[in-house]
């Protein structure tokens, strides 16, 4: 391994483990007001949300349809492998037709 | 899953939780979550083979290529640090493009304080290691659910880890082989395991649909303006989650 490639990679290690550990630390060590405590607790739907639209938006229209069939099946039964394999394979079929 | 777990658990600005309902952390919770990451790993690995196949092409050895995933463990932000990676490596650029991308987890894990605020040492410091956003969401739900066990958290954490990890040695090594197109069917589960989550994550109509409309116009605004990532995906999360918040407050002024 190289030394400068090596003192990048544990760089961004060190500024990523920050994000995770040290935002933890600050927000539990000063007393947060409730505004920022339920804007906190609201951010994972709505930034999954915004991911969704921004994939999507970069995508076609089959990845739409393979998207909701996805949707349906995790809604259906629940089970993140087969919601996977049911977007890649709806996806696949509609390549396959043509899409 | 979490629908009518979610309505019984909604929380509270007052986060009773923390004081009235005993968090846990044990071998049954880490095997748990272990479990519930394993599926996931579908959704972990195209992804974790294009980074892999990257670093590959950027001149990065197997051993710093895994080095990278086993330390930095957050795929958006070495696909972008190997996008802007040069010969000589940049610290600093290589840096920067991992706080930009990764200055969004800062609240994820302080929205994890429901579990984490009983743990101590290994397991506090470890669980925030390996949080990314599928543990953290499948743990939000996880909690809607009435689960009590940080353990959960920590066993899915690992399995992430180690097929992240997995995956990106493998994309190294079979980079020179298998050139897949870009626009190969196996690349969607990376979309399809989001979508999966959000699902996951619907409570009722109420109350989720206003917060996500939102967020998903205001992060295709802030993509249609040519903001650079990830300001779009930060700039959907925070107008989304700010009108929940306020919708949530006003619902129950008591609490603020």
């Amino acid at each position: 391994m190289r030394l400068d490639a090596t003192l990048a990679i544990l760089a961004m290690g060190a500024v990523t483990y920050l994000c995770r550990a040290g935002g933890y630390a600050v927000l539990r060590a000063v007393r947060t007001p409730p505004v920022l405590d339920a804007v906190l607790r609201n951010i994972p739907a709505p930034l999954f949300a915004a991911y969704v639209a921004l994939a999507l938006s970069r995508q076609d229209l089959a990845a739409v349809i393979a998207s909701v069939a996805c949707a349906a099946v995790h809604a259906r039964w629940g089970n993140f492998g087969l919601s996977i394999v049911a977007g890649v394979a709806a996806i696949a079929a509609l390549r396959l037709a043509g899409m | 899953m979490a629908g009518q777990g979610g309505d019984r658990m909604a929380p509270t600005p007052r986060r009773p939780y923390t004081r009235a309902m005993r968090v846990v952390f044990t071998r049954r919770g880490v095997l748990r979550g272990a479990g519930r990451g394993v599926p996931l790993l579908l959704g972990v690995a195209p992804f974790g083979l294009v980074v892999g196949v990257i670093a590959l092409n950027r001149g990065l050895s197997l051993a710093e290529t895994l080095l990278m995933s086993g330390v930095v463990f957050a795929g958006a932000s070495q696909l972008l640090a190997l996008e802007l990676w040069r010969d000589p490596p940049d610290v600093l650029g290589a840096a920067i493009a991992a706080l930009v991308v990764n200055i969004r987890m800062v609240p994820l894990a302080a929205a994890l304080a429901f579990w984490l605020d009983s743990l101590r040492g290994w397991r506090l410091w470890g669980s925030l290691f390996l949080t990314v956003d599928h543990s953290f969401a499948l743990s939000v739900a996880e909690h809607r659910a009435g689960g009590r066990d940080a353990g959960f958290l920590f066993g899915l954490g690992v399995v992430t880890w180690a097929g992240w990890v997995a995956a990106t040695g493998a994309g190294y090594l079979l980079g020179a082989v298998v050139a897949l197109p870009p626009d190969h069917p196996l690349f969607f589960a990376a979309t399809a395991s989001f979508v999966a989550i959000l699902v996951a994550l619907w409570r009722d109509a109420r109350r989720d649909v206003p917060p996500w409309i939102v967020a998903a116009a205001a992060a295709l605004a802030a993509q249609a303006l040519r903001l650079p990532a990830p300001v779009p995906l930060l700039a959907g999360a925070l107008a989304g989650a700010s009108l929940a918040a306020w919708r949530e407050l006003r619902a129950r002024p008591d609490a603020a």
